[in-house]
């Protein structure tokens, strides 16, 4: 669906991303992992069309979308997820779902894409009148991802979904991405909480400094020893799969 | 506030309106209401695209300027009707702020205030040398016969008086259906979060020329007005850097990005500006712009909502509920 080919990109003279291919097959969920400063975030923006490719391609169903300006982008069926939410934090709920509703052009659509996501994300209809910058960090985080599913996206691309969230309420966000995945959305996530992110995913890719240095299954790339001393810490996987574990 | 009292206020605000002209002593007080009703539309027109789409346009002059040029020439050089001169004014404004719209589009900021400004600037040299509509000379209009037809009157200003608060009017319903239609939702997103706004697909260069487009032809009204109210003009008048400035404080005091706001700010601006001209005449040059600095600095610490934002506070308990987002439409 999505092939990143030989794409070096970044903010004005300097390069984040040097010449990183990797692809996104069709319904597959795959996560971008790294620390802070990878150029993860960098990666979702060049595809969102907001960064424009110093050299290489991105195509999206084989067509070249690199010089495509964000707004058209999000009619290729794309939605963007940003990091840290970015809600219309004065409008209400119902009001920033109705804006990620944008591209729909029929009012049947627009009501079928809110049943959708509130059968995903129920808390929203209780919260319908309410300021969006009134919520709690979960529940904004479930409002930027259902504003993003309002477009009715075949590709969704979510920033560090998990960040700024309490623990209790991350194993929810990422029981939510694989239900999305469930309904043949494809994902593209990008995160720091590495062990949730390759727990959810397909496939994928761990970004140093701008450049992939592994690549493989979520569940491969667990065990290898480059994920778990620099992500994970020695013990970090043991003792993340006994909180799993934990009722 | 209950919505039968809203009524009432709005009622009685109304009928005194109506019949303030019958009340005034002389033609001084009824002037200063004629220039704040007109500065309200201006005030009105800057609002669209500054207090709802975010673009701080310091040119709005050069709009005003068109709209009183082209109906004043068309009048002068080849008989058109002023109303007629109106329209054509208004539509050519859009046109233009179309045009300079488009390579600005991408500019946000402080670098759309400066080429908004450099824009009002090139409009006001450009008149100043442009022979055919009387370069500095400006232009005279001649005398016709007064009545509603010719736009002249000249026995009573209370006709200009409420033709400007019908004009002021139609721009606040203008400005009501920008606040509460979808146009105006995505003009708020675009101010809110630029970027945001795009990834969601919202296309801010259609947005903002959009509002800049209004904001224009209100301006352009606003111009054929003062034309055919002072019935002189030339670029030093009409096309200058204070009268932009006057329209931005006028919204920012009053409360930008609110319906009413320009009104409240016009009506506390323009009388201390108009009579600090006709007391102190020449002496009083810059007073009023003291007295501006220090309304502006109490506001901006005090209330940056604006006086409008501030009585509006005064009629709720809670903080103001954010505006419904009209029911989804289908898009072309």
């Amino acid at each position: 669906m999505l092939e990143f080919d030989r794409v070096s990109v970044g903010y004005k003279d300097l390069t984040v991303i040097h010449d990183v291919s990797f692809r996104v097959g069709e319904g597959e969920v795959v996560s971008l992992v790294g620390s802070n400063g990878a150029g993860k975030s960098t990666i979702l923006r060049a595809i969102a069309g907001l960064l424009t490719p110093s050299r290489g391609e991105i195509r999206l169903r084989g067509q070249a979308i690199h010089r495509t300006p964000a707004y058209e982008i999000v009619k290729r069926r794309v939605a963007m997820v940003p990091e840290g939410r970015q809600l219309f934090g004065r409008l209400s709920v119902w009001d920033n779902l109705q804006m990620g509703a944008y591209t729909l052009r029929s009012k049947r659509e627009i009501a079928e894409s809110l049943k959708e996501v509130l059968a995903l994300f129920p808390i929203l209809e209780d919260r319908r009148d309410q300021r969006a910058e009134t919520l709690s960090g979960g529940e904004q985080q479930q409002l930027a991802i259902a504003r993003g599913l309002m477009s009715r996206p075949e590709l969704l691309l979510l920033d560090e979904p998990s960040l700024g969230i309490m623990p209790k309420l991350v194993t929810e966000i990422f029981r939510t991405i694989r239900e999305i995945s469930k309904k043949g959305i494809t994902v593209l996530l990008v995160e720091q909480n590495v062990f949730e992110a390759l727990e959810v995913a397909d496939r994928a890719y761990v970004l140093q400094t701008g450049r992939i240095v592994l690549e493989g299954p979520g569940a491969e790339l667990q065990r290898s020893d480059l994920v778990r001393h620099a992500y994970l810490g020695s013990s970090g996987l043991a003792e993340a799969a006994g909180e799993e574990a934990r009722p | 506030m209950a919505k039968r009292a809203r009524f009432v206020v709005a009622a009685a605000v109304v009928t005194l309106l109506l019949v303030l002209p019958l009340l005034l002593p002389g033609p001084v007080p009824l002037h200063i209401m004629i220039m704040t009703f007109n500065f309200a539309l201006l005030g009105v027109g800057w609002n669209i695209m500054g207090g709802y789409a975010g673009m701080f346009s310091f040119g709005q002059a050069a709009f005003f300027g068109i709209g009183a040029y082209a109906s004043s020439w068309l009048l002068t050089a080849h008989g058109v009707n002023p109303w007629l001169g109106l329209l054509v004014g208004g539509v050519l404004a859009a046109v233009t702020a179309a045009a300079i719209g488009w390579p600005c589009s991408k500019l946000r900021g402080h670098y759309f205030a400066i080429a908004s400004i450099a824009f009002a600037e090139i409009v006001r040299i450009h008149f100043n040398n442009w022979k055919l509509v009387g370069a500095a000379e400006g232009l005279t209009i001649p005398m016709a016969e007064p009545g509603l037809l010719n736009f002249q009157f000249h026995g009573s200003k209370a006709p200009y008086y409420y033709i400007a608060l019908a004009f002021l009017a139609v721009g606040l319903m203008v400005s009501r259906w920008v606040a509460t239609s979808r146009a105006g939702f995505y003009f708020r997103a675009i101010k809110e979060s630029h970027e945001l706004a795009m990834v969601l697909g919202i296309s801010f260069v259609r947005y903002r020329m959009l509002a800049t487009m209004l904001a224009a032809f209100l301006s352009a009204a606003a111009g054929t007005f003062y034309a055919q109210y002072i019935l002189y003009l030339d670029p030093e008048s009409v096309i200058i850097l204070p009268i932009s400035v006057q329209v931005v404080l006028v919204s920012m005091l009053g409360g930008a990005g609110t319906i009413f706001g320009p009104v409240v700010g016009a009506a506390i601006l323009v009388p201390i500006s108009e009579i600090t001209r006709v007391e102190l005449g020449h002496r009083g040059t810059g007073v009023d712009m003291m007295v501006y600095g220090a309304l502006i600095w109490l506001i901006s610490v005090y209330q940056p909502r604006g006086v409008w934002g501030f009585l509006s506070s005064l009629g709720r308990r809670k903080a103001p509920a954010p505006t419904a987002a009209p029911a989804p439409e289908a898009r072309p």
